[in-house]
């Protein structure tokens, strides 16, 4: 079903969201991807603190491309959230509610969105020009070397994603495959 | 001997990255037109319209379809009655590349080391790919790729007994582990044949070839057939999401081998299969 929510969300939301479901979200996100997660992993490990705070709140696994004048972004979809596997169970165990992306997790990440009520969403794949229309502002917060790669906070409205991994484990990478299979 | 100037050869280059970064061909634009109307899945049809509007976007906002604006992979088919004059043609060529992606707001995905990881910050160096052939013209192609589907490629070392039956197969296997990683609707190049490094280079040139063209190879031709059909119905769909739309094009190439080898490589590309051609 379509659902509008707003962006941070609490647990209470982040259970009644459901495999399958179209999401809408309005509000603040944080982009981080390869590199910032290695860095906010390596911060931990040393006992620093993250560069915000992520209990409640949503990273979008996402590198954009430079802003036009004018333009609060350039183009933004998602990018593989795989490669954040090694680093997502910690941050999830620390608050972290939400993650946007594309593609596979680990069953590691599985359990502990289950264990922490939180959700793996898809957003469209080689959808960037798109998926910037829903982006409304853009600042760098943190790690501003990194280019690309760096935390961003995100002002987005009505930001398109799909409901893959839910707070009981439920994958739709899995059932809906399964359910169109002709083999 | 025609000459040639690298300024020439720079300017088409920039140009070039910056076209298919924000255009895709209208094979890829047609062939995307016609899977939205056949895909059986509601939520499929819908992702399919959104890589639709996408395009439209991408083209009419001048935003790069993808944020992914790939390492710029690129072909140089050059006649062997060229002469290219004024500087090393490799610089020439990297140049184009630098300009591009730095005055075109094309991603920097660089980096310099694959260990230490820095960014080069102007997406240089490019991979280029040089041919010597017949005439006096230099036809050069252009294909950023995404890493995305490029990490989901694969190269096999099969044996000769394997035959075709190993071949099919293993290109289903790249598929089925590469699934939503990909971006689907993907198209796969193949290349059988030749070396471990040929049949990788066949394989990414594959991806080159218009999604509407098959191979000239009667039992080539009929394997791209079948392995699409076949690939569309593992319910992947769009996105990963489910649906039967999973694969736009099979493209595969074939080269000589080896006695004892049938090297086969899975070159996989998301539906933003950029490439862009000019002669000069």
């Amino acid at each position: 079903m379509d659902r509008h929510i707003t962006v941070p969300y609490d647990e209470k939301t982040a259970r009644e969201l459901r495999s399958g479901d179209y999401v809408y979200m309005t509000g603040t996100i944080y982009t981080a991807r390869d590199a910032a997660h290695k860095r906010m992993y390596e911060a931990l490990e040393e006992g620093k603190e993250l560069p915000f705070d992520i209990r409640n709140n949503v990273i979008y696994y996402m590198g954009p491309s430079p802003a036009r004048e004018g333009r609060p972004i350039g183009s933004a979809g998602p990018t593989t959230a795989s490669r954040m596997d090694k680093y997502t169970p910690l941050l999830l165990d620390l608050g972290l509610k939400g993650m946007i992306g594309k593609g596979k997790r680990t069953d590691a990440v599985k359990e502990a969105i289950v264990r922490n009520k939180a959700v793996y969403f898809a957003a469209v794949g080689g959808a960037g020009a798109l998926l910037s229309k829903a982006i409304l502002n853009s600042e760098v917060i943190a790690y501003d070397d990194l280019g690309t790669e760096a935390i961003r906070k995100l002002t987005v409205k009505d930001f398109p994603a799909i409901v893959v991994i839910d707070s009981e484990g439920n994958n739709l990478y899995e059932t809906a495959a399964e359910a169109y299979r002709e083999e | 001997m025609r000459t040639i100037s690298v300024d020439e050869i720079t300017k088409n280059i920039k140009e070039m990255c910056i076209e298919a970064n924000h255009y895709l061909s209208e094979d890829m634009k047609e062939a995307l037109e016609q899977t939205a109307v056949k895909e059986k899945s509601p939520l499929g049809k819908q992702i399919l319209c959104q890589l639709k509007d996408n395009l439209k976007i991408a083209a009419e906002d001048m935003i790069p379809i993808c944020q992914d604006t790939g390492m710029a992979v690129i072909f140089m088919e050059i006649g062997q009655d060229v002469h290219v004059e004024g500087g090393l043609l490799t610089d020439a060529v990297n140049e184009g590349v630098r300009q591009g992606y730095t005055e075109g707001y094309l991603r920097k995905s660089v980096v310099k080391d694959p260990i230490y990881r820095e960014n080069t910050k102007d997406n240089t160096p490019a991979v280029i790919h040089y041919d010597i052939v017949a005439g006096d013209q230099i036809k050069i192609t252009i294909a950023p790729k995404g890493f995305g589907s490029e990490n989901m490629s694969r190269v096999f070392m099969l044996k000769p007994a394997d035959g075709i039956e190993g071949v099919k197969n293993a290109i289903l296997t790249a598929v089925k582990d590469a699934g939503p990683n990909a971006c689907p609707p993907m198209v796969v190049g193949v290349g059988i044949g030749g070396t471990f490094e040929k049949c990788a280079l066949l394989a990414k040139k594959a991806l080159t070839r218009p999604v509407n063209e098959h191979s000239k190879i009667p039992y080539v031709r009929e394997m791209e057939e079948e392995l699409l059909l076949k690939i569309n119905r593992t319910g992947i769909g769009p996105g990963g999401l489910g649906g039967s739309t999973t694969a736009l094009a099979v493209n595969i190439n074939t080269y000589p081998t080896h006695i004892a080898g049938l090297p086969v490589a899975v070159n996989i590309c998301c539906h933003v299969n950029r490439h862009c051609v000019r002669i000069l």
